[in-house]
């Protein structure tokens, strides 16, 4: 078995979750290479070649990659595809843009958003939201493999010394143009990772509300998560959107606030470790996920929460 | 300018699925099926594109069995013009639908091929970047804004990190979010009326694409099942237990 890992990263660091993929694709086989896609990208591949159990780095480093294009990734990928069992990469928006594209040119049938790895062609995967657990073997020679980064732990960032191999750039595509991204910057935790989420749900009722969660989140050193509904209402921004169209989180606490508990949210977030509900239905379904509910009026439950937690001598951070 | 817009026919996202129980797979008789909720998305778009000016034809199309014919009867009575049945039964993996979309975008020449980003049954998000691949036109995914250029399309993709704009030339695949639009409802003279668009069928095998399986379903299972959990009376007593019980915070 020998498996190429497409580095996710921003030209200056990997990921986070690249690590987490790493750990999958181990488990997959013992030949594990990264590709890294990129421009003045040289750290980042550094960064690759000191994970333990990466075998070889493969570096590919051209202002086509700046902006991680997935036409663009794509040639150079299906070049060195050749010789791998396995092309694997997390299951993000940057590897769910970027995976299939890969596969149907391998005319491989991609498993997407593996949360298990039963052996190097049989893997486990949620459908329906996570209301189904499927296993499923793939019967493709070439397997095209997106790993649900939450569902492994990440691999050691330092160990390793893989050499670093430059390799030539494939073909540019040239009717696909990066225009700018907007990021929002935040000093908090990111969401995907976070140890601690506090969510709010269409129970906020604007954005103004959302200062009682950052009170909290600030507290606690927690990241911010929302329902689609608090997003499709416009209280805060797509990239806090938990769910099974949004961010898979598996933290160890999730307080979900004013949040119903659709189908589509808890789909993302049920994995969590402890579950925490306020909520003022009592029959709300998020309750029935909860470790803990608690019924009440949150515009009353959070200022308390606030205070209940400044008494407390330490917070883990 | 035409596009081709496809839809799948999904169970509802408002039941409860229930897993089968000798694990071959989720219950579906007698279970409310509707339109994969981002490929309305994908039609609304169309249907908007075309009503400001900038489309002449919408073509729906699905793959499926005899039923799936609903949802392209639904893309009719918002405003597509006319409707592709692709005819097969059984699970149709998301590479052997892109092989078809293919066939079909060679047949019906489109400028712009939309569908929805991920389909909540199997949750792949892989047929429209396979399709683009396939056809080596650009990808704009998980749309959430479109602006029609002269001869390009300006993408706003919602990502892990925010907000991304791309420029793709058309011809262009896009795959839409939720958050692309609010689709309509088809009123009830519209419905009577998309009953007699036109709907041509034709069967997957007469398109010489192989659509059999590739990746083998050993079984279906119930997720764990979290172990019920307790109300506490006021918000102290939820500190106190996160504190002393579950010691997480």
């Amino acid at each position: 078995m020998s498996v190429l890992l497409i580095a996710e990263h921003n030209n200056k660091e990997l990921r986070p979750f690249t690590y987490n993929a790493v750990s999958a694709a181990s488990k997959i086989g013992d030949d594990l290479h990264i590709l890294v896609l990129g421009n003045k990208s040289e750290a980042v591949a550094k960064s690759a070649s000191e994970i333990p159990n990466v075998k070889k780095v493969i570096h590919i480093d051209n202002e086509i990659y700046e902006n991680f294009i997935a036409e663009n990734y794509t040639s150079a990928i299906i070049k060195h595809a050749d010789t791998y069992s396995h092309i694997v990469c997390s299951a993000n928006t940057f590897g769910k843009n970027l995976m299939p594209r890969i596969a149907a040119l391998l005319d491989t049938s991609q498993v997407s958003d593996i949360i298990k790895v039963i052996s190097a062609d049989t893997f486990l995967r949620p459908i329906y939201a996570g209301n189904a657990f499927a296993t499923v073997k793939s019967n493709d020679k070439k397997k095209c493999i997106t790993i649900r980064p939450t569902s492994f732990e990440p691999a050691p960032v330092k160990g390793g010394s893989a050499e670093i191999v430059k390799s030539e750039a494939g073909e540019a595509f040239n009717n696909s143009k990066f225009v700018k991204r907007e990021e929002i910057k935040s000093d908090r935790p990111e969401l995907g990772t976070a140890r601690v989420v506090i969510s709010g749900g269409r129970g906020m009722q604007n954005s103004e509300n959302f200062k009682l969660i950052s009170a909290i989140a600030d507290k606690l050193n927690a990241a911010i998560g929302a329902s689609r509904a608090a997003v499709d209402a416009g209280y805060i921004t797509n990239d806090h959107q938990v769910g099974q169209t949004g961010k898979v989180v598996v933290p160890d606490l999730y307080i979900a606030v004013g949040i119903s508990g659709a189908i589509q949210h808890l789909a993302g977030m049920k994995e969590s470790k402890i579950i925490v509900a306020i909520n003022k239905d009592g029959e709300a379904p998020i309750f029935s996920v909860a470790d803990y509910g608690l019924e009440a009026d949150l515009f009353e439950a959070l200022p308390q929460f606030l205070e209940e937690l400044n008494k407390l001598n330490t917070i883990q951070k | 300018m035409k596009i081709l817009v496809a839809v799948k026919r999904v169970i509802d996202y408002n039941v409860q699925v229930r897993v089968k129980e000798d694990g071959t797979g989720v219950v579906t008789d007698n279970v409310k099926m509707s339109t994969n909720p981002p490929d309305d998305n994908a039609v609304e778009e169309a249907v908007k594109i075309k009503e400001s000016g900038k489309a002449k034809e919408i073509v729906a199309i699905t793959i499926g069995e005899e039923k799936a014919q609903e949802t392209v009867r639904k893309a009719l009575a918002v405003g597509a013009d006319r409707g592709i049945h692709v005819k097969v039964d059984g699970v149709v993996e998301p590479l052997a639908v892109s092989k078809i979309l293919q066939k079909i975008v060679d047949k019906e020449k489109p400028d712009l091929v939309f569908m929805g980003k991920q389909a909540i049954d199997d949750d792949c998000n892989q047929t429209g970047q396979m399709l683009a691949a396939l056809l080596n036109w650009p990808q704009a995914t998980f749309a959430s804004k479109i602006n029609v250029k002269e001869s390009s399309l300006e993408v706003t993709r919602e990502v892990d990190e925010g907000l991304e704009t791309i420029e793709v030339n058309i011809p262009a695949i896009v795959t839409c979010d939720l958050r692309l639009n609010e689709p309509r409802y088809a009123s009830l003279p519209n419905i009577m009326k998309a009953k007699k668009k036109p709907l041509e069928q034709i069967n997957a095998s007469d398109l010489g694409v192989d659509t059999k399986a590739r990746i083998e379903q050993i079984k279906v299972e119930e997720p764990p099942k979290r172990k019920a959990g307790i109300k506490v009376a006021n918000v102290s007593e939820l500190v106190q237990k996160l504190k002393n019980e579950a010691k997480v915070i």
